[in-house]
């Protein structure tokens, strides 16, 4: 619960955090708000030797429409896009974070940077086939989400970049459904499901995605489910057949509370949930 | 409460009284001072070095490194104690052999568990105290580790301490009536294996303690329960004059039974400032307050219960094997004894049984955390008592007022020699059920199971043993602690009438300095904001013994009221020698010692007792001042009981249950604060509906604390919840003068079996009738696959 020494920089621009990670060397870290790093300094599992804190930076934080797409800066709240309701999945998603003290301050850009396949946003931001902005002294580059989850608590971003700025895009004509099932009210997820669906005019199936949290490493779509949906009417009957596939292809991790069958089983229901919420 | 708020003693009305806690604005805004809040000049703090191994041998320690970083002070290891005595465990029982092991707050040779401390590194910095503690290089042989209490006893078992030769601290038999012609007489018998899983205390403030030794007296700060225990105990293990040391417990934020301890960090505070001639602060971080701070129940009970088929209980009789931890603390083998000693809980039951056996396992000590033993019990009877109704097929509420203690057979002795004081069972019941309509309820919970959802509600209906304690009954020749279980106070009136109020109760969140205001504002005519209360000071009052076992209210009220009537009797013989009356015709008269038949002759407590202060106005003879010291000795415990109904929402689909509605009733005797009631039953039942839904303290099988953060250990907050429907009955003891009982612990007693019983309420249809706790939803599913025969691999959506 104390953590070991480390120096702290907050810098006014991106540039100049830019430098301030360089020259801090490997051992250095981006603070955004704090809610997944600090805890892990605490427990002393991470002692990086420098932060280079966001906050001072401008432009970082806000959400706006940019054609079909959001727009939202990094430093942006999970309060935040909790409140921008034109967000759909990612604002329910975003509301379910922990506690309101957490969503204050805890960032969408941190919570994907960080990677943890636990947090809600990263499967969100993967079915909706978003990608984020990394600025690094090079220049920017854009990766795409199903690129950005390379593994438990790494991501795209390098040692020298920064995670700027998300594009989400707007699903306009998409319902959506959020499921997440944990023990307490302010739990990371045991497991949640993420469900997009357009609905054509005879109510058939004109495209699905499901995002799957916590059922392995990274965020996962569920393929099998997208696929045995798309194009399909949106019957009961369906929805179940498809969520029945919907913990195919992954490998959750066990814990105390949860087997890894157990997860598999609560993935098909919270699955089929999810979809009935979003093809209603 | 549906009836009258009236006051319920003599007065001017102020017992009885819904009143806002005196305590709240300094908490609230911040102001309270906790003992981390304590800044002294010069002031050093303190990092222990921890076993991150739960056994092996110490085969070395280097604390140079530790020794060099700027600002480090000192690096104390077990050889560098000098004390009289070890941590100290106060039982000792007339006729069983107790294994006891030393224990000394640093280890010698071995460590025992996870967390067990080695050194102690003392320096300028907080922060820098703790990058040092990892300097400290200690180099460990790793020794065989047990952790499963049932593995421990079995033969060729890892030993936890080799020379006792076993794992066994104890066995002892608590039984009254012939067990087995109980068994005999009955034509059905119950038999369930009841696991009271392994908790944390988790209060919201750590403990935390300041040592401050100089000129050969020591002051010390610490976060506990029992500072004037603490204060004897330093004593004993430092060798110092008992008068050379004062204990403060500041504000306290939280105990739950966790703070009624002697911990390895107390000595050692003080060893660390007598070693540096410094002031000394440690703070126990939350990962430490999990790893090291006592854990609650982890008894592994068998519980059998014979019946007639009417319904008569004939016999009970429970085999409990409780894990201890690694060592015995202050009153760590006591705990399965506590609830032993109301095994046959609300019922009449003519031969009650309870077989303890104490174990050794390299996991922390386990001691008193909320209700101590009789959470434990309750559990056990009330589970099997719902399925002692299905086998019988009797209605639950039926098959208990069959057997309840009807209320004129109190006093009740029952076949152990408890003698209950009083209770009305089925007033208590009555009233839930006028607050909880049941048949309503079936007809919800049958439509809903038309939908195919699954409600259920539980009933669980309790008493429990508190008001520790009667000395007689747990002294050393009788029960064995080597203490008096008395309580202190002394009231004092000053020349303005202005009232202080010394307990020797220590109150972390009770509301103490109301309740107790309340008493002696009411007694004395005077306005409660006008009464201070002290407490948690051994420099400040007479010697007390602390807040634990429900007692503060019906030990150190019942002290304070004694104070008082002395004080009062004084008042009376100076207000009759300043108006020319009699002693005995003066009385409290809206505010004012009154003569009877003058009303408009009498004095202000004000007047009074500026009279008492100036010896010319006194009777011949009469000391001047006016304050009065009682210690007060109870004649036997008292004995709080209650009905409560849960009613849940399980998703069959996922396991996870929903608590909807909590109603309880609580008998405490006469309300002296309606709300201080009210918290403390919100407060208990919280407590019980984490242990039976959420938190568990788990260690693997190498005896690593798997749940050691929050992010783990799941304690519930207020969003896991729903809001608690109360309401009370009022019986009055004849223990105690003002009739009252005990409420700390009764919530947490009562509720964990209404949990687990609406939930069994709920999935009976599946085919579910038992499900150990914590009812995880995972567990929950689980338990559904099996009663419908299927497996749980490979999901079955």
């Amino acid at each position: 619960m104390i953590p070991a020494e480390f120096e702290y920089v907050a810098p006014a621009s991106v540039e100049e955090a830019l430098s301030a990670l360089a020259e801090g060397g490997e051992d250095a870290k981006i603070l955004a708000g704090g809610h997944s790093l600090i805890p892990l300094m605490k427990l002393r599992l991470a002692a990086p030797t420098l932060l280079v804190d966001l906050r001072k930076v401008d432009g970082l934080r806000g959400i706006r429409r940019e054609n079909g797409d959001f727009r939202i800066g990094a430093m942006t709240t999970h309060y935040e896009v909790q409140g921008e309701q034109a967000l759909g999945l990612a604002a329910a998603a975003a509301g379910t974070i922990a506690d309101p003290q957490v969503r204050y301050r805890g960032t969408l850009g941190g919570t994907l940077a960080h990677g943890d396949p636990a947090s809600d946003l990263p499967a969100i931001l993967l079915a909706a086939e978003g990608s984020v902005t990394l600025q690094g002294a090079g220049g920017t580059r854009e990766v795409a989400a199903a690129d950005f989850f390379v593994d438990y608590l790494t991501t795209a971003v390098g040692e020298d970049e920064i995670l700027t700025e998300i594009r989400l895009p707007a699903l306009e004509g998409y319902g959506f459904g959020y499921e997440k099932f944990n023990r307490r009210q302010e739990d990371w997820a045991m497991v949640a499901v993420g469900a997009l669906v357009r609905k054509g005019p005879d109510g058939t199936c004109e495209d699905v995605r499901v995002g799957l949290t916590h059922m392995a490493g990274t965020p996962l779509r569920a393929t099998g489910v997208e696929d045995a949906l798309r194009g399909q009417p949106l019957d009961a009957t369906r929805i179940e057949a498809a969520s029945a596939l919907a913990a195919e292809g992954t490998s959750p991790p066990a814990d105390l509370n949860a087997s890894a069958d157990y997860k598999r089983h609560l993935a098909q229901v919270l699955c089929r949930r999810a979809l009935e919420k979003a093809a209603a | 409460m549906s009836t009258t708020e009236a006051p319920t003693t003599s007065g001017n009305g102020f017992v009885g009284r819904r009143m806002k806690r005196k305590e709240d604005p300094r908490l609230i805004t911040g102001r309270a001072s906790y003992t981390d809040d304590i800044v002294l000049p010069g002031m050093l703090h303190a990092a222990v070095v921890r076993s991150p191994e739960a056994h092996a041998r110490i085969t070395s320690i280097d604390v140079e490194a530790a020794k060099q970083r700027p600002g480090v002070h000192a690096v104390l290891t077990a050889a560098d104690l000098q004390m009289e005595s070890g941590l100290p465990m106060a039982w000792v029982p007339p006729g069983v052999d107790v294994n006891a092991p030393e224990h000394w707050p640093l280890a010698k040779e071995v460590v025992k568990h996870v967390g067990d401390a080695v050194a102690v590194v003392v320096g300028d910095d907080r922060y820098a105290v703790v990058d040092a503690a990892e300097d400290v290089i200690v180099e460990y042989e790793p020794l065989p580790v047990v952790t499963d209490p049932e593995a421990a006893l079995q033969e060729g078992s890892p030993l936890v301490h080799p020379d006792f030769g076993s794992n066994k601290v104890h066995e002892w038999t608590l039984g009254g009536g012939d067990i087995e012609a109980g068994f005999a007489e009955a034509d059905v018998i119950v038999e369930r294996r009841v696991e009271n899983h392994r908790t944390s205390g988790a209060p919201i403030e750590p403990r935390a303690v300041v040592a401050d030794y100089k000129a050969g007296a020591l002051t010390m700060w610490s976060s506990t329960q029992v500072p004037h225990f603490l204060r004897l105990f330093l004593a004993l293990m430092l060798g110092q004059n008992e008068e050379r040391i004062r204990v403060i417990a500041p504000e306290v934020g939280g105990g739950f039974g966790a703070k009624l301890q002697i911990y390895a960090e107390e000595p050692l505070l003080a060893l660390c400032s007598k070693a540096t001639g410094r002031p000394v602060k440690w703070v126990e971080t939350r990962s430490e307050h999990m790893m090291v701070s006592h854990h609650g129940r982890d008894q592994i009970a068998t519980m059998r219960m014979g019946f007639k088929r009417d319904g008569t209980l004939t016999a009970i009789h429970a085999k409990i094997v409780a894990d201890f931890g690694a060592y015995l603390m202050l009153l760590t083998p006591t705990i399965p004894s506590l609830g032993a000693f109301v095994m046959s809980g609300v019922y009449r039951c003519p031969a009650v049984q309870t077989d303890i056996t104490g174990v050794f396992t390299n996991k922390v000590s386990t001691d008193a955390i909320r209700g101590a033993g009789r959470p434990e019990a309750s559990h056990m009877i009330e589970a099997t008592m719902d399925q002692a109704a299905q086998e019988l097929g009797i209605d639950r509420l039926e098959l208990r007022r069959r057997n309840f203690i009807p209320k004129e057979d109190f006093p009740h002795e029952t076949a152990l020699g408890i003698v209950y004081d009083s209770g009305d069972y089925d007033g208590a019941l009555d009233l839930l059920l006028r607050r909880f309509d049941h048949d309503a309820f079936k007809q919800e919970q049958e439509a809903a199971r038309r939908e195919g959802r699954y409600l259920g509600v539980g009933f669980s209906t309790y008493t429990e043993i508190c008001g520790l304690a009667p000395s007689r009954v747990t002294g050393p020749s009788g029960f064995g602690l080597q203490t008096g279980l008395w309580e202190s106070a002394m009231v004092r009136v000053h020349l303005s009438g202005a009232v202080t109020v010394y307990t020797g109760t220590s109150p972390h969140g009770q509301g103490h300095e109301t309740g107790f205001a309340q008493i002696v504002a009411d007694r004395l005519g005077v306005d409660p904001q006008q009464v201070e209360v002290m407490h948690g000071d051994t420099s400040t009052g007479p010697q007390g013994l602390g807040t634990y076992g429900s007692r503060s209210l019906s030990v150190g009220g019942e002290a304070i009221v004694k104070a008082t009537e002395k004080v009062i009797d004084k008042i009376k013989k100076v207000v009759a020698h300043e108006l020319e009356a009699a002693p005995e015709d003066v009385e409290l008269q809206d505010g004012r010692f009154a003569i009877k038949g003058s009303p408009d002759k009498g004095m202000t407590l004000a007047e009074a007792s500026g009279a008492a202060y100036i010896p010319e106005n006194l009777p011949e003879g009469m000391e001047p001042g006016l304050e009065e010291t009682a210690f007060y000795d109870p004649s036997n415990f008292v004995f709080p009981f209650g009905a409560h109904a849960c009613v849940v929402e399980v998703d069959p689909e996922t396991g996870k249950i929903d608590v909807r509605r909590y109603v309880a009733i609580d008998d405490c005797g006469p309300a002296i604060n309606p709300l201080l009631i009210d918290g403390q039953v919100h407060g208990g039942i919280v407590h019980a509906i984490g242990q039976a839904l959420y938190e568990r303290i788990a260690y693997d099988e190498n005896g690593q604390l798997v749940t050691g953060t929050f992010a783990d250990y799941a304690l519930p907050s207020a969003a896991d919840v729903p809001s608690f429907e109360t309401d009370r009955t009022e019986t009055p003891s004849p223990t105690t003068s003002m009739g009252v009982k005990g409420v700390g612990e009764a919530g947490t007693i009562a509720a964990t079996p209404a949990v687990l019983n609406a939930v069994v309420d709920a999935l009976r249809p599946l085919g579910v009738d038992y499900i150990q706790m914590p009812l995880s939803p995972m567990r929950v599913w689980e338990t559904i696959q099996q009663a419908k025969g299927q497996t749980t691999a490979g999901g079955a959506a």
